[in-house]
């Protein structure tokens, strides 16, 4: 007795782990701003199985460094310059959940589940990288600004948005500050309060002055209205002269919000990528600095020695396509066609990742598209449909061949077809698989083998009794004696499914994948589960004679 | 309590030599098919571009054709893709002047603006749109091929692991009389070749296998249980024993997988097919196929576990006349 209740115990708590495994979580997404037309984060809350593109609809891109005008002279690092710069423009293509990895050496895959434009999607993957650096607002001038467009904005009727008070957010932010930046900071905390009633105006209340002049940080949930402020034209229109604005890529976190960086930069860079030969991360052992050396073309060296000589103690942001990458570094001195950004602390990768992005910058990568699916979203939905009208007629007819034929044997064998779903599902959750079309035939295939191990049980028990054991004996011994057909029938097929999932692709590894969970689950459920079930059935009718198997 | 086939007592040892002409009925005229003409590998594999479309209204494969020849893309397929007003046109590399990298690109966006020409561009819909380049095509037909190795390779030492060396090679020939029938049973219905479908056969031979070792496992007992018993009823007896567990085992499995060939959609359709065809003929080859060339096996070179059967055999280097079959009776 005390066996049976461990055993309904771990049953109980595999069906608990499973329903957990797929209670609706929250999962951070990429969604348009239906007002604004941006992108931004949000959090939805949904079951956590993800779906394949061939379900879901959507595109899936694999892309090659194209040598076809000439030899690349090293294609692995330049897929991962191009890598590195997709990933900045992750945001236009507004969907989602992007994927961009690199596969193998020198294969970008990208794919965007609910994309329906290809031509644009491409687009955005092939244009050029464009890298330039620029010297940001030293003067604070967008600053002096801000009440004037605040003004403007309250005379078109913008609202300011929620109270904050937004200077002092950024002491608390930044405590230790440069006594530079905040003494400029006070002014800063001045010139809101010169606006109606002390109150902070419609875009003054969504900017927190940064660490560094013409640094400003947006809390993360507020970018899409910064974002749809500052594109008016009336705000455009008194932005100072010699000025733009550029958002950083990468958000920072303080006091336990996201921020995304906003900076004023001058419009005219001081030099772009065209002038960059060379740039390689290193990191110093004894003082355990990361630097990010680069090399410039011998007249890209005389302009930037001219440009640098000029802006000492002034702050240079790096820009690719437009976003700025990191924090702009601070000109120590003049520089010639050697220069070097120091890190600090930061780790050895972050020094890599700059010296990618300046790579990027210098050496944009050619691509050539080696392999476009585009699954339309009505197909997906189809094939969903489809799938699971499948998948019920197929269980359906299942249930009725083993209830038919085994009767109540049958019926333990199906109400644990149950457990079985469950446990499937839960399992492609828990390990993050994607279900694909091929996966869902996999599932639906998987339940007829299921009930395999059923039969082969069923069927010795049957044996069993017929040779005149007692119905107790019978079913231990039908168990007993199965359980080799049972391993036997399955470590195959789990072995073929193995490596299917090593060499396949991605809809042929949701099949390898499915079946193997799926095969798992059942040798569980028909062996361990319905053995309990017979164990429950047995213990509250210990007189019973005949089987109903 | 319903009883399929208990206590059968089937002769299907007899039948052996009608079931070898029945598969090199369908074995050869298939194969000789298919080393004419090969298979009908999906673009994945040969690469090129394959573009589905759906129209507002039937409008048949003629009037596709005409819009494409119209544009200059000749020597796409086009066909009919389930539904009547969905059509599929494939343009493989090596046809249509479809050559290099990237112009498998260039074809799909050829077909799109030729059907806005010739159908009107509110009158279709793209669903589906695969380019695949050489380099990808022949990648895949490596790891299609690295599949189809290892999964041999894994077979065949689990066989060996399970069995000694006379049940292995039985089982290991039912296995290639299977790829033999089901590659037949591609070509005569022109199924079309993707990696998901060498999965599908794959998957089904490791299935169909487990039947041959079912019953294989059933012989080895029974030989030692009735060590007097020619192995020709043994065989026989060993299969009716595992009868039932086959028809109902097939029966579930051929249950999801014929509810997947007539519901799941165009494109599950030919992994269905095969998955369907790969149950019928495992558990052919596994009764007639494997048993019969086990009792060959075992009499030319014969093993252990046999050996009772072989001494207590009568005529037994004989040509294998078909006798009557004797019921063993289970010593209780």
């Amino acid at each position: 007795m005390a066996k049976l209740r461990s055993r309904l115990f771990i049953i109980g708590g595999l069906v608990l782990l499973s329903i957990w495994a797929l209670i609706p979580a929250d999962t951070t997404q990429r969604v348009r701003d239906a007002t604004t037309g941006r992108m931004k984060d949000t959090t939805i809350r949904r079951v956590p199985i993800n779906l394949g593109l061939d379900l879901q609809g959507g595109i899936h891109l694999a892309l090659e460094v194209d040598q076809s005008k000439g030899p690349v002279p090293d294609p692995a690092e330049a897929i991962r310059r191009a890598e590195r710069v997709v990933r900045t423009r992750i945001d236009e293509f507004g969907v989602t959940e992007p994927v961009v990895q690199v596969v193998g050496n020198d294969r970008l895959i990208v794919e965007l589940a609910g994309e329906k434009d290809p031509a644009r999607a491409k687009g955005i993957i092939q244009r050029t990288a464009f890298l330039e650096f620029r010297i940001t607002d030293m003067n604070n001038l967008f600053r002096d600004a801000i009440p004037q467009i605040d003004r403007a904005l309250r005379a078109a009727g913008v609202k300011t948005p929620g109270q904050g008070g937004a200077a002092a957010n950024v002491t608390q932010l930044f405590g230790a500050d440069t006594g530079k930046t905040k003494g400029k900071k006070d002014k800063g905390k001045a010139a809101p309060d010169t606006t109606a009633s002390g109150l902070l105006g419609p875009l003054s209340a969504l900017l927190n002055q940064g660490q560094l002049p013409g640094e400003y940080l947006v809390p993360e949930e507020q970018v899409p209205v910064a974002e749809s402020l500052l594109a008016r034209p009336e705000v455009q229109r008194l932005i100072p002269r010699g000025l733009e604005l550029r958002w950083g890529t990468e958000p920072r976190s303080a006091a336990a919000r996201s921020y995304r960086p906003l900076y004023a930069v001058e419009d005219r860079p001081i030099i772009t990528g065209e002038e960059l030969e060379k740039a390689t991360a290193t990191r110093d052992q004894l003082t355990n600095q990361s630097v990010v050396n680069f090399t410039l073309s011998r007249r890209g060296g005389r302009v930037f020695e001219r440009e640098t000589g000029r802006h000492v103690g002034h702050y240079m942001a790096i820009i690719l396509d437009g976003r700025v990458v990191d924090q702009p570094p601070v000109i120590k001195s003049q520089i010639g066609q050697h220069g070097q950004i120091e890190l600090g602390a930061k780790p050895l990768q972050d020094a890599q990742d700059l010296a990618l992005v300046l790579r990027a910058g210098a050496l944009p990568a050619p691509l050539t598209i080696v392999e476009e699916r585009t699954i339309g979203p009505s197909l997906g939905k189809d094939s969903i449909n489809d799938g699971v009208r499948a998948g019920i007629v197929g269980v359906a007819l299942v249930i009725l061949i083993m209830v038919g034929y085994y009767r109540l044997s049958g019926l333990l064998a199906v109400s644990a077809l149950g457990l079985y779903v469950l446990f499937t599902l839960a399992g492609l959750a828990w390990f993050g698989f994607t279900l694909t079309l091929p996966g869902l035939a996999g599932l639906v295939l998987s339940v007829g083998i299921a009930v395999d191990a059923n039969v082969l049980i069923f069927e010795r028990i049957r044996e069993e009794l017929q040779h005149g054991k007692l119905v107790r004996t019978a079913v231990d011994e039908g168990f007993k004696h199965a359980m080799s057909a049972i391993i036997d029938s399955n470590v195959s097929t789990v072995l073929t499914a193995f490596i299917l999932y090593l060499v396949g692709t991605g809809p042929v590894q949701g099949f390898a994948i499915t079946l193997i969970i799926g095969i798992t689950a059942s040798m569980v459920t028909a062996v361990y589960v319905v053995r309990t079930f017979y164990m429950i059935w047995l213990a509250r009718r210990p007189d019973m004679v005949t089987l109903s198997v | 309590m319903i009883r399929l086939f208990a206590n059968a007592n089937y002769d299907f040892i007899k039948w052996r030599r009608w079931a070898y002409g029945l598969t090199a009925a369908l074995i050869i005229p298939g194969f000789a098919l298919f080393l004419v003409h090969g298979l009908n590998y999906s673009i994945e594999f040969t690469g090129g571009t394959l573009i589905q479309v759906r129209t507002t209204a039937p409008v048949g494969t003629g009037k596709i054709r005409d819009a494409l020849d119209a544009a200059g893309i000749r020597d796409a397929e086009i066909q009919q893709f389930g539904a009547a007003n969905e059509y599929v046109v494939r343009a493989r590399i090596g046809a249509g002047g479809v050559t290099a990298e990237g112009t498998t690109q260039a074809t799909a966006a050829a077909v799109d603006s030729a059907l806005a020409h010739g159908l009107g561009a509110d009158q279709y819909r793209i669903m589906r749109t695969e380019a695949v380049g050489p380099k990808v095509g022949r990648e895949l037909q490596g790891k299609a091929f690295l599949a189809i190795f290892f999964s041999f390779i894994v077979t065949l030492v689990y066989l060996w692991y399970r069995f000694e060396w006379r049940f292995g090679l039985a089982a290991v020939l039912a296995t290639l009389h299977d790829i033999l029938t089901t590659i037949a049973f591609i070509r005569y219905l022109n199924l079309e070749v993707s990696l998901v479908v060498v999965g599908a056969v794959l998957t089904m031979i490791g299935y169909s296998l487990n039947d041959t070792i079912i019953i294989f496992d059933r012989v080895r007992e029974n030989l030692r249980k009735f060590r007097r018993q020619n192995l020709y009823e043994i065989l026989n007896l060993s299969i009716n024993e595992t009868l039932p567990r086959s028809v109902l085992t097939h029966g579930t499995t051929m249950a999801t997988t014929l509810a997947l060939v007539l519901l799941a959609g165009e494109v599950l359709r030919p992994f269905a097919l095969v998955m369907t065809f790969a149950i019928f003929t495992g558990t052919f080859s596994s009764i007639y196929i494997a048993a019969p060339i086990l009792m060959y096996i075992e009499k030319r070179w014969p093993g252990e576990d046999a050996r009772g059967a072989r001494v207590y055999r009568p005529a037994a280097a004989a040509a294998p006349e078909p006798r009557a079959p004797v019921q063993p009776q289970p010593t209780r």
